[in-house]
This record gives structure tokens, C-alpha cells and sequence, in this order.
């Protein structure tokens, strides 16, 4: 009896030890080099595996990062200036600051602003509803409603509102990646720079049809009269295809443009007060005058 | 036994209300709008201007691409507008819009009834006027028809089915087409087959339309009698089932033959053409006479008004159901085409297309969408597929977003026929989901092949590039 056990014991042992050097000399001869550095960017990264960089993943995002030749071109949106300022002094190269960025919904097509003109009664998918028809209301461009943005967030920033049957983006877990407008088949959402303190002045609308047919679809449409063109004293609107749009690189935050709508498509948000339309426009108004005045004036010398 | 398809397949009612309304000519409408995108393929580019005065059958505009189809004015009258104008989906869509002023035909066009039997030696010639004709697949995927009817090099034309299966309920256009005009759905049959190069032509007709068999065999005996031209046509009567109008389905139904994935119809040596396209290429080779109306059903059990009409292409549909009496209250949904592979029309002010063959009605208690539950597995999707797909594996790979599964278990081959959807116990939208997944992986395909395509493109130029700095 004891003798098997020690016959057992002394074989496997044997057998282990074999086994061992073998895997020892095979581990040996196979090595992968790896960068040890690339385990050190991935332990600094979210982890949140959102894509939002353009990679598969943090670890993509990692190996692609210490191999690339100008590393400071890959961005992580989630993790922001602060991972990539981490990110840079493991890999000893200067992080450019960027800004965060913040996904805005583009369409103000609520309940109220855009009637009803049929019943959508397929599956509730912005992707089918899209690929089906022009979706339920006259305008064919704006928020389809069924929440493919919602589902493709993994930061839970996105929820339907009842109410608007729009989506609100709760900017405190937005991260930026940039999922929800990926998902959009309309390409409502957009990534905007978040702006000072949170405070942003954009246009709530991508409708391109002329301006009769997008007022008579949507109360809130933009329709690329060009007012706010003619008002930005910063260079910042451009309207083209019947809409306008403001680039938030240039926009300086006066608000003339939101006051001078006049669809209300243009939003101002995150400000501390509300927007005095009256004054502004009384504002814009004077400057108007004492511009046109000095023009004459102007004229008048050189006559 | 009577000859059906092999795989899958359902039985859904055939409620052909309207079967006995003969066709008669819808009045024009004070305006038409001609859409570019009539065909499958490249939209066509106008070749008019506004304030041009236009006659009936007068080319508006031009093929876009080798896939495209010439489109011919359906009215007389002045161009008032070219511009984007939303189509029955509510998507703008570039559309010729016509001013009607009386009813001025092209001197060209043979506007006598008689029928004209004698068919031309030349095939390519025969081709050529369908091509000038604007014919396309009146079936429902307008399919620019000369481009069927010139097979690839190498692949060759064994036999020419004429599809009079309208195996989707509601329509009775074909039927009454048959039933009408029959003699020249003949002579259009015979001409396409002549263009194939002489082959055999068989007439596949649902047992549902006894009459219609009837009538067919009966010209057929006749014209064969005194011309030898006509000699190769035949009529296959055919067991009811859906979707048997599908061409891969009829192929496999009257010839036994099975188009592999992925696969066109040639590759088996069958053509298939519609009924409807055969009357068109007949009017379009013997008498002059493009494609610039065609037979629309406009039906439904709350409809009274129920006809078959001809209707000139471009007329809005809301014209039609007013001339016709009108929106029933108790309708909630309006199809184009026929309740199994039809679209709900979002837009009545839409104007109809070459393609366009039926306006149903359906109410509220025909349209309702039960609620979905769970898969339980029993397979009856994978029964009914009449391509022999997994309706409720694709559904599950579609959700998960995986592309490369879809692809290895053939999606792009879904005919989108509805049969899953119909058949499935759990009311699962199968259908609204593989249709999308579908369209994904087509795209991913296409983009592959184009990029192969340009890979092979610049290696040959390279290889060429060496070839004569070495000669040089």
C-alpha cells in the first residue's frame, strides 16, 4: 500500500519537475518583448472600454499610444486633460490641453414645437424608424425619438424625456465620447466644446429644408434667415443649406444671435442669468445707429 | 401534383377583393411630379429645363449610370420646377415637375388597338427599344430591364419565365392585366425571349387565377397556330404559395433549379420578367410606346371604391384616392403596394412611381402590432424562410451588432419577403431587425469589393508600369 502512494508521489513529482524546466526553456526561447509601459498607460486609463478615442478599448488606446510616432495625437475623451497629462509623463511628451467636450442634442422638435403627422408603429429603433421613412413628424432631419442614443451611452448621461420626447444629456456624466452621436442615424447629436463654466450658444436645429416648409413642420426651426449671421459680431455663425451654425472655437458667449432668433432655434445654456432679449436687441439696435451714423459721417468728409 | 418552390413559404389569404374591377384610365391630374429615382441603380439626370413644353412620352430625363433607365414624360405640358420634393417615404427626392396642358402624344407612338404579332430577327434591336422605352421591372424592385435582358459574358439564357404569380394579397393588377391583355403580354413575352436569343418562355401563373391560365394557353394555341415564332411558349399552372412571385422562387418552382447564395437567376439560366414588363416591352418595341403608365390596385376591405386603374407615372396618390372616392374614416394605414412586402406611405401627397402597383387600406384592427415576447425556439421562422435562412439567429446576431456572423450565415441573401414575421408565434419584428442588419453588411461588402477592386486596379497598373520601363 505505502509503497504505491510513494511510487505516485515520487512519479508526479518527477513528472512536474520535467515539466517545469520544459516550460522554463519554452517561456525562455518565446518571449513576447513588450513595452512595459503600455500595462502603465492602461492602469492610468478609465477602463471604461468606450471606443470614444477611435481604439477597441483602454489597452488598444495604450499600444497605440506608446508606439505612435507623435503620441499626443490620440486623445482619450473620458478620461480628459487630466489622464492624458498622466499619459504624457509616462511617455515623457507634452499633453496639449484640450478642451472637454459635451454632447448637445440638436433638435428642440418637442411635442409642442413639432406636430404629429402619422403613427410610427415599428420597432422602436431610431435606426429602423430611419431606414423605414422620414420618421413621425414633417421633419425629415430632426430627433426620431426612440432612443438609440440612450442605449448606446455606457455612462448613463443620456435618458428620454417624456415630456419633449427628446433626449437630455445630463452633463455631469457626459464624458464626450462621442457613442450616442455615433448612434444618432440623423446626426442630431453633436460634440461641442463644454465652454466656460458650462456655458454654450448653439443652434437647436440641423432642419435644411427651406424656411416655409421647416416653420410649417417645426415652430422651433431654424430657417436659415441669417439674422444671427448678420448679428455675430465675432465671425462665428456661418448659414449654409438653409441653417445656421455657430463654431464654438469662435463664439465669444454675447448672446446677440439667441436674442435675435426669430425661431428660438438658437439656445444659450448653462448661464447664470436669463437672457434679456429685449435689452440685447435695444443693445444691438443703438449700435446699429451710431454705426450707420459714422458711416455717414464718413461719407460726408470724403464728399 | 402542381410544381411550388422547395423551401419555406406561407399561406397567407389571398384576399383579392378587387378581381373582378377591370383596369380603366385614371383622369389626369392637374400637376405630375416624375421622380429621378424611379429604378433600382442610379437616379436618372433630367434633359429638360423649366418652362420647357413637354409632349406625352417625351424623354425627361437620362440614364445616371450603366444601372438606370431613361424616363419619359407621362403628360403634356410645361415644366414648371426641378427640384427636391419628398417621395412617399417623406425623403426629398429630385423631382421634374409637369404642368398638364390637354393630352398631346409623341407623333411616334402607335395609338391604334391593333395588335401586331411579327416579331423582329434582331435581338439586340428588340433590347435597344426596350432601352429607349424606359422599361424596368414592373414586379416591384424596378430592375432597368435591358440591363437583365444582356446577360454577363460566359453566362447564357436557358429559359424566360413570365411571373404571373401576384402572389401578394390585394393585388390584382397583373391578373387583370392577363385577363385583359393578354395577347400582347404575349407578344411582350415572346419579343424578350426573342432578345434572349430564341429561348423557350414559360408563363408561371398561381392555380388561384384559373381563368387567366386559361386565357393565356388559349392565345398562346392561336398565335403559335399561325406564326412559328410563338411556338415556345407555355403556361405552368402553380400551387398558391407565398412568396412565390419572388424570382429566385418561381426559378425553383418551374424550372427545379436552386440559385446559390448570393447568386443571380443567370447563373441557373433562367430570366425573369414580370408581367406587367412584358405588356411594357411590348408597347415599347411594337408600337412606340415608352413607360409612362402603368396599372396600380387600390383596394381594401374598408375601401368601397375599389379599383385597378391606369394611372400616368407622377400622379399624386392623393389624386387617385379622391377620384376613387376618398380616405375611408375607419382606414388608420395606407400601403404602397401589397400588405406583405408594401410600405406604409407616410406622405399622400407623394406621386407614383414607375414600380407603383397598389394603394391598400388597411383599419386599425387589421394593422395592430401584438405584443412581442421571448424567443421560445420553435423554429417556425427557419420553417418559413423560402431561403432557407435563421430568421431568429440573424435577429440574434443583428442585436449584437455581429457583422461577420451575419455575413457567414448569408444575410445579404434575405429577400426580405415578411414570412418570418408572419409565422412567428412570439410576434418578434424579425423582419424590422434583419432588414436593417441586412443593409449594414451589404454596405460592409460593397465597401470590400470596391476596395479589392482598386487593389487589383493599382497592382495591374503597377505590373503594367514595370512591363515597359523594362521594354523601354
Amino acid at each position: 500500500m505505502i509503497n504505491t502512494i510513494l511510487w505516485t508521489v515520487v512519479t508526479v513529482t518527477a513528472l512536474g519537475l520535467v515539466l517545469a524546466v520544459v516550460l522554463f526553456l519554452v517561456a525562455k526561447r518565446f518571449r513576447v518583448e513588450e513595452d512595459p509601459r503600455i500595462d502603465e498607460v492602461e492602469k492610468v486609463m478609465p477602463g471604461a472600454n468606450c471606443g470614444g478615442c477611435g481604439f477597441a478599448g483602454c489597452r488598444a488606446f495604450a499600444e497605440a499610444t506608446v508606439k505612435a510616432a507623435s503620441p499626443d495625437e490620440n486623445f482619450c475623451p473620458v478620461g480628459g486633460n487630466e489622464v492624458m497629462a498622466k499619459v504624457a509623463s509616462i511617455l515623457g511628451f507634452e499633453a496639449k490641453e484640450k478642451a472637454p467636450m459635451v454632447a448637445v442634442v440638436r433638435c428642440n422638435g418637442t411635442c409642442g414645437n413639432r406636430p404629429k403627422t402619422n403613427e410610427y408603429g415599428g420597432y422602436p429603433s431610431c435606426k429602423v424608424k430611419a431606414a423605414l421613412y422620414s420618421g413621425d413628424t414633417g421633419c425629415a432631419f430632426g430627433c426620431l425619438g426612440c432612443g438609440d442614443c440612450v442605449a448606446a451611452c455606457s455612462f448613463g448621461a443620456l435618458s428620454m424625456d417624456s415630456a419633449t420626447g427628446l433626449p437630455v444629456v445630463d452633463e455631469a456624466k457626459c464624458t464626450g465620447c462621442g457613442a450616442c452621436s455615433k448612434a444618432c442615424p440623423k446626426g442630431v447629436i453633436e460634440l461641442r466644446a463644454k465652454g466656460p463654466r458650462g456655458m454654450r450658444v448653439y443652434v437647436s436645429c440641423i432642419n435644411k429644408d427651406k424656411g416655409p416648409a421647416a416653420k410649417k413642420a417645426c415652430a422651433a426651426a431654424c430657417i436659415g434667415c441669417g439674422i444671427c449671421a448678420k448679428t455675430c459680431t465675432h465671425d462665428a455663425i456661418v448659414v449654409a443649406d438653409n441653417i445656421a451654425y455657430i463654431d464654438f472655437a469662435k463664439c465669444k458667449l454675447c448672446r446677440e444671435c439667441e436674442a435675435m432668433c426669430p425661431t428660438g432655434a438658437i439656445h444659450g445654456t448653462g448661464f447664470p442669468k436669463p437672457l434679456d432679449k429685449d435689452a440685447v436687441k435695444e443693445r444691438i439696435r443703438k449700435r446699429n445707429e451710431a454705426a450707420k451714423a459714422a458711416a455717414a459721417e464718413k461719407k460726408e468728409v470724403e464728399q | 401534383m402542381k410544381r411550388t418552390f422547395s423551401i419555406g413559404g406561407i399561406h397567407p389569404h389571398d384576399s383579392k377583393i378587387s378581381r373582378e374591377c377591370e383596369i380603366k384610365p385614371l383622369a389626369i391630374p392637374p400637376t405630375v411630379y416624375i421622380a429621378m429615382g424611379q429604378h433600382i441603380g442610379a437616379p436618372a439626370k433630367p434633359v429638360v429645363a423649366v418652362g420647357d413644353k413637354v409632349k406625352v412620352g417625351q424623354v425627361i430625363a437620362e440614364p445616371g449610370g450603366f444601372v438606370s433607365a431613361f424616363i419619359h414624360s407621362s403628360v403634356s405640358g410645361t415644366v414648371k420646377s426641378i427640384g427636391p420634393r419628398k417621395d412617399l417615404a417623406g425623403n426629398p427626392q429630385l423631382t421634374v415637375e409637369i404642368a398638364v396642358e390637354g393630352d398631346e402624344w409623341l407623333e411616334t407612338i402607335d395609338r391604334t388597338p391593333d395588335l401586331v404579332t411579327s416579331i423582329p430577327e434582331d435581338g439586340k434591336a428588340i433590347i435597344e427599344k426596350i432601352r429607349l422605352g424606359g422599361i424596368v421591372g414592373l414586379g416591384g424592385a424596378t430592375f432597368p430591364t435591358h440591363v437583365k435582358l444582356s446577360p454577363p459574358p460566359g453566362s447564357k439564357c436557358e429559359m424566360l419565365i413570365i411571373n404571373g404569380c401576384e402572389c401578394e394579397p390585394y393585388l390584382t393588377s397583373d391578373y387583370r392585366t392577363l385577363l385583359e391583355r393578354g395577347e400582347e403580354v404575349v407578344v411582350g413575352a415572346a419579343l424578350i425571349a426573342k432578345a434572349l436569343g430564341g429561348v423557350p418562355c414559360t408563363f408561371g401563373i398561381e392555380e388561384n387565377k384559373p381563368e387567366a391560365i386559361a386565357h393565356i394557353r388559349e392565345i398562346i394555341a392561336k398565335l403559335a397556330a399561325a406564326d412559328k415564332a410563338y411556338s415556345g411558349l407555355s403556361v405552368m399552372s402553380l400551387k398558391k404559395r407565398y412568396p412565390q412571385g419572388g424570382e429566385k422562387q418561381l426559378i425553383d418552382a418551374v424550372m427545379h433549379r436552386q440559385v446559390g447564395s448570393g447568386g443571380l437567376p443567370i447563373s441557373v439560366g433562367a430570366v425573369v420578367q414580370n408581367v406587367a414588363t412584358a405588356l411594357a416591352s411590348y408597347e415599347a418595341v411594337q408600337k412606340g410606346k415608352p413607360l409612362f403608365e402603368n396599372s396600380v390596385t387600390v383596394t381594401g376591405e374598408c375601401f368601397p371604391g375599389q379599383a385597378n386603374v391606369m394611372v400616368r407615372v407622377g400622379t399624386p396618390l392623393s389624386f387617385i384616392i379622391d377620384q376613387l372616392g376618398g380616405v375611408p374614416e375607419d382606414a388608420v394605414k395606407i400601403i404602397s403596394g401589397g400588405p406583405m412586402m408594401g410600405r406604409a406611405i407616410a406622405n399622400l401627397d407623394a406621386a407614383t412611381l414607375k414600380g407603383t402597383g397598389g394603394l391598400l387600406f388597411l383599419t386599425a384592427a387589421q394593422t395592430v402590432r401584438k405584443e412581442a415576447s421571448a424567443c421560445i425556439r420553435c423554429g417556425r421562422c427557419a420553417d418559413a424562410c423560402p431561403m432557407g435562412l435563421e430568421p431568429f439567429l440573424l435577429r440574434k446576431l443583428a442585436l449584437a451588432g455581429d457583422m461577420d456572423s451575419l455575413e457567414s450565415n448569408a444575410v445579404a441573401d434575405c429577400i426580405e419577403c415578411g414570412c418570418c414575421l408572419y409565422s412567428c408565434p412570439a410576434n418578434i419584428p424579425l423582419l424590422d431587425i434583419i432588414r436593417l442588419a441586412k443593409a449594414d453588411v451589404m454596405k460592409i461588402m460593397r465597401a470590400r469589393a470596391a476596395e479589392a477592386k482598386a487593389k487589383a486596379e493599382a497592382a495591374k497598373a503597377a505590373e503594367e508600369a514595370k512591363k515597359s520601363e523594362s521594354n523601354g
